[in-house]
């Protein structure tokens, strides 16, 4: 070959061309017409690639799902600045209006144009007119479910209209505008004016913090890795009857590079299908998605579109893997024409370099301790480098499970029950084809594990201390009212609320020096003043007696140093405010605190806040006297009445359409660690799925080999559950493995991540735990599913082969 | 090879002329070896003197004699025996047991039957043989298993014709 | 012949799979030691009827007797019971399991039955001391030669000392010299031990070491033993 011209090289060429084509053609040809057996072999793999294909457009989608959906939210945007713009007629006024029913969160505007033109949001026809609201679809069909009954009391507005898909964010998002008069706008605690919908922001996300990057990043590749692996594993499927065949071929006179051509061929057509497969599932998995809802999030179909790139690469890289898998696995066993070969003693398996890439991983985490995301620069290359070193780690853990399945194995030495020793001198024979479906269980456990350590310790941190303590109350209102009257009344509607057990009143407001500060002229100093009856001002102050009449005096420690404040027993204060929220010197409205008033200390109230300045009861102060007073009410609530939240929530509306019911709790959460978190879940609960589909595809592909074998068994009279426990060890035995092999990684990876993002070590029980029911549930599940066909297969017409 | 048996149940279908018996053995079972007339004269002589077969009647023409012969019930009694008992095992028996085949096959009898019992004849006798190889020296082993192989070699020529009775039943009846 | 003193007996034995029958009204029986052979052309229902009388397929209708026990109307727990305990198995291929180690095939019976390892695998060893392939116990099945395979399944089929070989076709698989030798030390343990045979088979050499033969035609069986 090597000694001819170069002339001759062209037609050659051209020649090995053609070959190649018609090489791969006929292994194609061989996977559809191969007869019973090639068609099952070509569908496992199609399902395979399928599977694998429709989770990689999933996963390529999210981008764009996630960038529509914000888009859609920005336009929606209605955002106050500091400074309103004029009332005209392209002006709106509006008020938060948000409330929650049940854990779930509706977002609502209310609203009053002040001229003939004003700008409407996206999504609805016109802006509601007061006493009209649009709803959004989800928000409609709850409103008039059976569940929504008590929703509805807190809505007074006719529904005029659903809000069409350019104003949602996702099918699932709950949504209202409602129209009222500028006259009940008194009533709404903070209103604002708007010009336009939307913010200029679009397209411009803020950066993401660090450790949720690298979250996302071994996300991603926690998720992918077992799909690829998935895919490897689909790509062997009836391997060794392909095998059978392509012996065959080469009796009757094919070359050990036809042979491989062909095999190529043929995975190749099996891995075109998948694709298409695939696309077919994506679409379908597209339209379901499309149509729930996912802790709070979620997506229309038309949301789900894999990014252009990201599709081109998946539909090129899944079959050429899918070739070269067959490729790989065909280099360990020669095919000649009398039968294959495959190496008599399978080469020990090496340790040095499966050690090595975990290894190099460490090597790629350790520099990056403590500085990832500190902003010390080169953040691209810190990310593609924490995103390698997890790779390489999660890899190399999956490398080493053949390495250790084989070794553990081999001490076995047959003994225990019958079942045991069938399963363990199976797994002696080739334990390759357990660790290969095993692997994808490890990379998904360990990466898993590493996540939920990183989740732990960063949502530990997160999640900080509210300091609300809910067992002295489990609500706060906060309702805006023009005098104290009002915050009278509005206590009593609330203690008067089914539900409502008993009722913490407070009402709040500014009061002023009588003189200009000495030290700065140009302000006035102020201390707050609460009042309240004697039982909840127990609950702010430290305070041992009280009965009507008393004034306590809290210093404020941040202002004034101690005993410095203006607010003394027997001072002259200042009652009197401007519009603008400026103490009005001039035309003072005078009260003298009584000499009898005593400094205690604070305590923390029920919602974690500590109050200071002037605590009076009502007899020693009358609320009618304030300017602009604030009213708050801590509520307990009565345990046996259920929805009592509720029952308050639609009361506050009845006060304010924007009043805003907070539940204490002791610690609260972001939301954004909870979206991921829970996502992650999703994907890797999806993919351990996936591998157990692919083990029971193994293990029942391994039972149809021996169907013979299990007759004789049958004959000799073996019981369905000696066979039925091999079956359960046999799966157990590498899964078990896998999944200690794979805390192992998991654990060395989150005390890496844990290091880079600089979080204390917190080892995440909890999740070691769920994954270890979820290993087990793999093992439990795949025997479960084996046993039916193995019961079949165990029948004695598997004797009858003539 | 039992010619007069053969020749007795070519009679069961019918009287027959010397002359047409040897034909009709010729063209059934005498390929290679077409019988001589002198041998079928001597042999119906034998079987007329045992009362096996009778003389039907005479035709007198420009030839040699025509006697018609016919079978008697002492005949039929005779081919019936020859055809159930088997033949003792031995080497080159096909042509003998083709012929009992053959007429078993012209007479209506059961062929099967009549392959079935021979076999077990054959069978009786590798017995016997397996019983003396093992209890003998190498050269007796080396012995019986020549006649061992042989017999088996007639032992398949046996399940053959039996897997072939169908066949042979629509060549020879017509 | 005579069902007086039999070990197995079955009468008028049907099987059909699915149009086709395999079995059309066969009898059988055997007596304790005595080796039987099964003959008959291929698909003529020999395998079907080796599988009726061990217990492995239920007949249509007609019975198996055996020992005092109606195997038709047994359960399925109790037949496996039965073969596991009574009954020894010989197939032409594809019976020992790859993985394990031929000694471990040969105590399998034994540990099914509940046997101690150790203890199932010194009963294993003798037996294949006896069988002649004590050197091979500690080789995977698919290590030793097809005959030396043969004598382990033979071995193994021993071992548990059934009152009942079942040999479908033993010696298929093998040449004649291995045939033969396999045949020799199974009729003869079989003698010793007073374990019935029942030996399907087609050919004549391996058939000709038993008591006597059944012909199966048409899936009915004809005993060949009183046809003189």
């Amino acid at each position: 070959m090597s000694g001819q011209d170069a002339p001759a090289e062209e037609p050659r060429s051209r020649v090995s061309v053609t070959r190649w084509a018609a090489d791969l053609a006929m292994g194609g040809r061989f996977a559809v017409t191969g007869g019973r057996e090639s068609w099952a072999r070509t569908i496992m793999t199609a399902v395979g690639v399928g599977l694998g294909v429709a989770l990689l457009l999933l996963a390529s989608s999210i981008p764009t799902a996630y960038e529509l959906r914000g888009e859609r939210s920005d336009r929606r945007a209605a955002l106050g600045f500091e400074v309103d713009p004029k009332p005209g007629p392209d002006t709106i006024r509006l008020g938060q209006a948000n409330t929650t029913y049940r854990d779930q969160d509706i977002e609502g505007l209310v609203m009053a144009p002040d001229g003939d033109s004003p700008p409407k949001p996206p999504g609805i026809g016109h802006l509601p007119h007061p006493g009209q609201m649009w709803v959004s679809p989800a928000l409609k069909k709850l409103l008039d479910s059976d569940d929504g009954k008590l929703l509805r009391d807190r809505f007074p507005y006719r529904t005029i209209g659903t809000i069409s898909h350019d104003g949602l964010s996702g099918p699932s998002d709950l949504r209202y505008y409602a129209g009222i008069t500028h006259k009940t706008f008194d009533r709404v605690g903070s209103d604002y004016r708007i010009d336009r919908w939307g913010t200029k922001n679009v397209g411009k996300p803020e950066p993401l913090n660090p450790a949720l990057l690298l979250l996302i990043i071994v996300g991603c590749v926690v998720l992918l890795l077992p799909v690829l692996i998935f895919i490897a594993t689909a790509a062997r499927f009836g391997g060794e009857r392909r095998d059978r065949r392509l012996a065959a071929l080469r009796l009757v006179g094919a070359d050990i590079h036809m042979t491989r051509r062909i095999a190529a061929g043929e995975s190749l057509f099996g891995s075109l299908l998948g694709l298409a497969v695939g696309t077919g599932l994506f679409l379908l998995a597209r339209e379901i998605i499309g149509g729930i809802e996912v802790w709070g999030i979620s997506f229309f179909a038309s949301d789900i579109v894999p990014s252009t790139p990201l599709a081109l690469a998946v539909a090129v890289a899944v079959p050429a893997s899918a070739v070269m898998v067959t490729l790989v696995a065909l280099r360990g066993i020669a095919i000649e024409p009398l039968g294959v070969v495959r190496n008599a003693t399978p080469k020990r398996r090496r340790l040095w370099w499966r050690l090595l890439l975990p290894l190099l991983g460490m090597a790629l985490l350790l520099p990056l301790a403590g500085g990832f995301g500190s902003g010390s620069g080169g953040g691209d290359m810190k990310a593609y480098q924490a995103a390698a070193g997890a790779v390489l780690v999660l890899v190399g853990t999956t490398a080493l499970l053949p390495w250790v399945v084989e070794a553990v194995v081999e001490r076995f030495g047959g003994r225990g029950s019958v079942p045991w020793q069938l399963a363990t001198r199976r797994l002696q024979l080739s334990s390759g084809t357990a660790s290969r479906a095993v692997s994808g269980i490890t990379v998904a456990v360990a990466g898993a594990l590493a996540l939920q350590m990183l989740f732990t310790s960063v949502q530990a941190e997160d999640a900080t201390s509210t300091g609300q303590d809910p067992t002295r109350a489990q609500l706060m209102v906060s309702v805006p009212v023009a005098n104290g009257t009002q915050a009278h009344d509005a206590f009593d509607r609330y203690r008067t609320t089914k539900g409502v057990r008993d009722l913490l009143g407070v009402t709040e407001d500014y009061i002023s020096d009588v003189h200009r500060s000495k030290d700065d002229p140009s302000s006035v100093p102020e201390e707050a003043i609460t009042i309240a009856d004697c039982p909840t001002l127990r609950e702010v102050v430290r305070i041992t007696s009280c009965k009507n009449g008393a004034v306590f005096l809290v210093d404020s420690p941040s202002y004034y140093g101690e005993g410095e404040g203006f607010a003394k027993p027997g001072a002259k204060v200042n009652l009197a405010y401007h519009d603008d929220g400026t103490p009005d010197l001039r035309e003072k409205k005078v009260w003298t605190i009584p000499r009898s008033a005593t400094k205690v200390k604070p305590r923390q109230d029920p919602g974690g806040g500590e109050r200071t300045g002037i605590f009076a009861t009502p007899g020693a102060f009358d609320v009618a006297d304030l300017p602009d007073p604030q009213a708050s009410a801590m509520i307990r609530l009565d345990p046996k009445v259920p929805d009592g939240v509720e029952y308050v929530r639609n009361a506050s509306a009845v006060l304010s359409p924007t009043i805003d019911v907070m539940r204490l709790t002791s610690t609260e959460q972001s939301d954004e660690f909870t979206v991921i978190r829970k996502a992650l879940f999703i994907g890797a609960t999806a993919t351990l799925l996936l591998i157990g589909a692919s083990m029971i595809v193994t293990t029942l592909e391994q039972l149809r080999d021996r169907r013979r074998l299990l007759s004789v068994l049958v004959a000799f009279g073996t019981r369905r559950t000696t066979l039925s426990w091999s079956v359960l060890w046999q799966t157990a035995v590498p899964v078990v493995l896998g999944l200690a092999l794979s805390i192992a990684g998991g654990l060395a990876l989150g005390v890496m991540l844990l290091k880079m993002v600089g979080q204390p070590l917190a080892v995440d029980w909890t999740g070691l735990a769920t994954m270890t029911g979820v290993g087990g549930g793999v093992i439990l599940l795949v025997t479960l599913v084996s046993l039916p066909p193995l019961w079949r297969m165990m029948r004695p017409e598997g004797l009858r082969t003539e | 090879m039992s010619i007069g048996h053969t020749l007795l149940g070519l009679l069961e279908g019918g009287p027959r002329h010397g002359y047409d018996l040897k034909r009709a053995f010729d063209e059934r079972f005498g390929h290679d070896r077409p019988l001589h007339y002198g041998q079928v004269y001597s042999t119906m002589s034998r079987l007329l003197k045992n009362g096996l077969v009778e003389v039907d009647g005479i035709e007198h023409g420009g030839g040699p004699e025509r006697k018609r012969y016919a079978i008697t019930d002492a005949g039929i009694t005779d081919v019936e025996g020859w055809l159930t008992q088997p033949e003792r095992p031995e080497p080159y028996l096909q042509s003998v047991l083709y012929t009992k085949v053959v007429i078993a096959l012209l007479t209506g009898r059961d062929a099967a039957d009549l392959l079935d019992v021979q076999r077990a004849e054959h069978l009786r006798l590798m017995r016997d043989l397996t019983q003396r190889k093992r209890g003998g020296d190498l050269s007796d082993q080396l012995i019986c298993d020549h006649a061992l192989f042989h017999l088996e070699a007639d032992l398949r020529w046996l399940e053959l014709t039996a897997a072939r009775l169908g066949q042979l039943a629509k060549a020879v009846r017509s | 012949m005579t069902p007086a003193g039999s070990l197995l007996i079955a009468t008028s034995l049907h099987k059909t799979y699915g149009h086709t029958p395999a079995l059309d009204g066969a009898d059988f029986s055997i007596h304790p030691g005595e080796v039987v052979a099964v003959m008959g052309p291929s698909g003529s229902g020999k395998s079907t009827l080796l599988h009726c009388l061990a217990g492995i397929v239920k007949p249509d209708s007609g019975s198996v007797h055996y020992n005092g026990r109606e195997l038709t109307t047994l359960s399925d727990a109790e037949r496996s019971g039965l073969r596991r305990g009574e009954f020894g198995f010989v197939f032409q291929f594809g019976q020992l399991v790859p993985e394990l180690s031929c000694v471990e095939n040969v105590a399998l019976p034994l540990r099914l039955n509940g046997t101690k390892r150790k203890e199932a695998e010194d009963r294993a060893s003798a037996w294949m001391e006896r069988l002649e392939v004590a050197d091979v116990a500690h080789k995977r099945p698919g290590e030793v030669s097809g005959g030396q395979g043969q004598r382990v399944a033979v071995a193994r089929s021993l071992v548990t000392g059934p009152r009942v070989l079942f040999a479908d076709e033993p010696t298929g698989a093998l040449d004649s010299l291995n045939g033969e030798r396999v045949m020799e030390l199974l009729t003869e343990a079989a003698r010793e031990s007073r374990t019935a045979v029942v030996l399907v088979t087609h050919e004549a050499r391996v058939a000709a070491y038993s008591d006597r033969e059944v012909v199966v035609r048409d899936g009915k069986a004809r005993d060949m033993a009183g046809v003189r």
